[in-house]
Parts: structure tokens; C-alpha cells; sequence
């Protein structure tokens, strides 16, 4: 009872921990960085301290200072309560989703059974999409509450965007739960331990809908009309100062994170490594002994899975960087005209081959 | 928990049957919503709690809040004196215990225990699909015939329009 609970907490914190410790401060650097390489820049290079800038790795903790310190603005005529909410609501989904998502697999050490994930649930991936979908309601309400006609028009365009886009989310995820068989993101993870029955090999249409569904869920470009700077100065966070306004930034990174490991658990062979199998590892650190080994395993299992996980976010950083904004028609068309069809024809591919097989 | 959550889920539900503002009372029946997937999470029934959230919270609020906030509705003017309220929850309550009476002439003086443990797999994915495919399917069917004609309806009406 007790070693459960301790397990749970740990497990909590662990995530908990390289959501908000990690991730949460370290990708607003690596996004300045990254596209500044992409641009031919420098970069965020200032920040040190005693001369030392660490390639502007101190540049998240000098933020973090001076967006506490600023003043916590709240417009006239602005709905005080529902302005308030808003940054919340867009945060909280984040970091919840990440519950269901396994960061490893099942272990036995000590004679006890470890399984990495947080909340293994039945109905899984429906969890995510239950939360992602009230992550809509943060945007939402930011844009109304604002009392600003640019805030408003993002908030707007925002929900048009979300609402469409989960539709065929949610269309493009069902060949990946009929070739597994499962909605539990732990057993999809589990069947992916050969290389080439990794989700991507059996559903690639499914993984690039996928993809372009979560980018557009994120409102990141090429689908951030939500926040286009260039027509709406910033859209629905137009109003948003001090803790407030790192709160929605810290909301789209973790966002980003979350996609990043769902694509991962589902279609990247969640903590499996290519071509090296666990027993070959569990052989390869046999000299710890077996308790010891099985520990190593583990490791080298999360390692993989985060490795995953960094590279999707490097992928869809480099789309950010590459791709310009589609027009709001345009994003209307795609979703509705060209995704969902899409994900509709490959659902009934799927089903096909399921059937035959 | 039943206690807490019903407590919460009551007084959103009256929030959003009282208050002026449209946005305000579309976040209270969110809140409600969320509630009643707690609800269905007591109950063991995990699928349909989350089914809730993605259709109700996630889909259909969602939808609302645009389009309340695209109408951009105005808060009619006045309030509700004391006295109506009181007649409102006066009907409220009437009508509750009325349903609760029903509920007790036809079902027997008490309702079914809870089942402690539950047949096995209840609530699950599976078991939710295997009685849908099997025991109920022709009202499976006939409610998806159903949304098929709503749907054709709604863009028919949407067409007329834009035309």
C-alpha cells in the first residue's frame, strides 16, 4: 500500500518534473535558437552571468525573473474572472494528458511490478482527446474575456480551427486502435517491439494526418491564424502580461510535448528501440546483475522514449520555422475537405485489410 | 465523492439556469458536464465518461460558446424579481419529487445496490462495444439512421442559404 503510493508519487513527479522543470523552460530557448539557425542568426546570446552565457541557455531563467516581476494587467472592461481562468484551462490539458501516456514499459524489480506510466487507463487515447479538447475553452475564453476586437477575431478563429480539426484527429487515430486492437496507450506501446510493426510502417497515412491535426490543434504554424501576429497583432493573448501570458506559452510548448509523445506511443514504437530488442539489452547489461540490469533496461527504455520525444519536437519546430501561414479558407478547406475525406478512406482501408487478413 | 460532485454539478446547473449572462451560463453547463462524467466515472463506466466529455464539453459547448460568441448575445436587461425565482424553484422541486415518486411506484421502494467488483469488465470499451454490436443493435442502428437524417437535414438548411 505504502510502495504503491510511493510508486504513484514518484511516478507523478517524475513527469511532473520533466514537463515543467525541463521541457516547459528549455524550449522557448531551443525555439529562439533553432530559428535563428534556420534564419542565419545568432540567437538569444545575451543573458549570462559573470561574463558566462552558456549559448543563452541562462535566457529562460532571466525570463522567467522578469516576467514575474511585471505587472499583472487586467483590461478594462475586461471579464475579470473568465481572464483569469483562461491561462489555466489552456494549461492544465497539457499537463494532465501526459497521465495516460506510458514513458516505459513493465518492469519487475525487487519483486515488484513497476509499470512507467501514470495512469494506465482503459479508455486511454480517449482520455487525451477528452482533454485536448477542452484545452479549446483556454483560447476561447482568453479571446472573448479580453474585451479587444483582435483578441476577440482570435478567438474566434481559434475555435473554427479546433473544433475542425478534432474531427479528423480523431478520425485519422481509429487504423491505428483497429490494427492494435486497443485503446490502451501501454499495450499499443507494448505490440510495437519490431522495428517494422512500428505505427508508421502500418499506418502512414494515419501518421501524417496525425501530425498535421495536432499541429493544427496547437495553433503553431502554419496554423496560427489563432495569434498571426502580422494581421491580429496577437491574437487571443493580445491582453496578457506578467505569468499569464508565459502561461499560455508554457501551454503550447507542453502541448507540444504531449503530441510529441502520443506520436511517439503510437507511431514511433513508443520506448522500443529500432532493431535491438529489450531481451538483447537485458543481456547486454547482464554484468549488473539482474536486478540491476532490469534497472539499466529501464533507463535505456525511458532514454529512448525521451530521445523520441525530442526529436518529434525538433520536427515540428523545423515545420514552425519552414512553412508560412495559411489563410483562414485555406485551413477550413484542408480540414474539412482534404483531412477528413482522407482519414475517412484510410479508416475504410484499414478496416479492409483488417478484415482479410 | 457521489456528494461532492453532485453538490458541484447542481449548483453549476442552477448558475447557468440563473445567471444573465450567456457566456457565463454556457461555462456552468461545462462545468456541469464535467460533473456528470465524474458521475459516470464512480459508476465504473470509464468509456462513457469520457465519451462525455469529448461530445458534450469538448464538441457541443464549444460549438455553443462560438456561436454565442459570434451573435455576440447581449444580456437582456432587469432581473428576475425574488418572488418569481421562488416560484421557479417551488416548480423545481415539484416536479422532483413527483419524478421521485414515479421512479418509486414503478421501480419497487429501493433502487438497486451497487454491485461491488461489477460483471466482469463492466464499463470497459469492450463490453460497452460487445452489448452495442449484439443485445442492442437495431437501436444502435436506428439512432445513427437518425443522426444521419439530422445531419442531411442541417446541411439541406444551411444550402437553402447560401443559395
Amino acid at each position: 500500500m505504502i510502495a504503491d503510493l510511493i510508486e504513484a508519487i514518484a511516478k507523478i513527479l517524475f513527469v511532473f518534473g520533466v514537463n515543467m522543470g525541463f521541457f516547459a523552460p528549455i524550449l522557448g530557448w531551443v525555439e529562439r535558437k533553432q530559428s535563428a539557425v534556420m534564419q542565419d542568426r545568432v540567437g538569444a546570446n545575451r543573458a549570462d552571468i559573470f561574463g558566462f552565457t552558456l549559448i543563452g541557455l541562462l535566457h529562460p531563467l532571466s525570463d522567467t525573473i522578469k516576467l514575474i516581476t511585471k505587472e499583472d494587467f487586467i483590461p478594462a472592461g475586461a471579464n475579470k474572472l473568465f481572464h483569469t481562468l483562461a491561462p489555466f484551462i489552456s494549461l492544465t490539458p497539457a499537463l494532465i494528458t501526459f497521465a495516460v501516456v506510458p514513458f516505459g514499459g513493465q518492469y519487475e524489480i525487487f519483486g515488484r511490478r513497476i509499470n512507467l506510466v501514470v495512469a494506465d487507463l482503459d479508455v486511454g487515447i480517449l482520455f487525451v482527446f477528452a482533454f485536448a479538447s477542452l484545452a479549446t475553452y483556454g483560447t476561447v475564453l482568453a479571446g472573448w474575456s479580453s474585451n479587444n476586437n483582435w483578441s476577440f477575431l482570435g478567438g474566434l478563429r481559434a475555435a473554427a480551427q479546433m473544433l475542425s480539426y478534432e474531427v479528423a484527429m480523431g478520425l485519422s487515430i481509429i487504423g491505428i486502435i483497429m490494427v492494435y486492437g486497443s485503446l490502451k496507450l501501454t499495450e499499443i506501446g507494448a505490440m510495437q517491439t519490431d522495428f517494422f510493426k512500428w505505427g508508421i510502417f502500418l499506418q502512414p497515412i494515419g501518421f501524417i494526418l496525425f501530425l498535421t491535426c495536432a499541429i493544427a490543434e496547437n495553433k503553431r504554424a502554419p496554423f496560427d491564424i489563432p495569434e498571426a501576429e502580422t494581421e491580429i497583432v496577437a491574437g487571443y493573448f493580445t491582453e496578457y502580461s506578467s505569468m499569464k501570458f508565459i502561461m499560455f506559452w508554457m501551454g503550447e510548448f507542453l502541448e507540444m510535448v504531449t503530441i510529441s509523445g502520443i506520436i511517439t506511443t503510437l507511431f514511433l514504437g513508443a520506448w522500443h528501440l529500432p532493431f535491438i530488442s529489450d531481451e538483447r539489452l537485458l543481456s547486454l547489461f547482464g554484468f549488473a546483475g539482474p536486478n540491476g540490469s532490469i534497472i539499466m533496461l529501464m533507463m535505456a527504455n525511458i532514454a529512448t522514449f525521451f530521445g523520441k520525444i525530442i526529436f518529434m519536437i525538433w520536427f515540428q519546430m523545423t515545420i514552425r520555422w519552414t512553412l508560412p501561414r495559411f489563410r483562414y479558407d485555406q485551413i477550413m478547406k484542408l480540414g474539412w475537405k482534404i483531412m477528413l475525406p482522407i482519414s475517412l478512406i484510410n479508416i475504410f482501408i484499414t478496416g479492409l485489410v483488417v478484415l482479410l487478413k | 465523492m457521489f456528494y461532492i460532485i453532485g453538490g458541484v454539478a447542481v449548483l453549476s446547473a442552477l448558475i447557468m439556469v440563473t445567471n444573465k449572462k450567456p457566456v457565463s451560463a454556457a461555462m456552468s453547463l461545462i462545468v456541469t458536464m464535467l460533473c456528470l462524467s465524474g458521475m459516470y466515472v464512480i459508476l465504473d463506466a470509464h468509456l462513457i465518461a469520457a465519451l462525455q466529455i469529448i461530445v458534450y464539453a469538448g464538441a457541443i459547448m464549444v460549438l455553443f460558446l462560438f456561436v454565442i460568441m459570434l451573435l455576440n448575445i447581449q444580456e437582456k436587461e432587469g432581473r428576475l424579481s425574488g418572488h418569481k425565482i421562488f416560484l421557479q424553484f417551488a416548480w423545481i422541486m415539484l416536479v422532483g419529487y413527483v419524478f421521485i415518486s414515479m421512479v418509486k411506484l414503478i421501480g419497487g421502494d429501493s433502487l438497486p445496490a451497487r454491485v461491488e467488483g461489477s460483471i466482469n469488465g463492466f464499463g470497459t470499451t469492450k463490453a460497452v462495444g460487445e452489448i452495442l454490436f449484439t443485445d442492442f443493435l437495431l437501436p444502435f442502428e436506428i439512432a445513427s439512421i437518425l443522426l444521419l437524417a439530422a445531419i442531411v437535414g442541417a446541411v439541406i438548411l444551411a444550402k437553402a442559404k447560401v443559395d
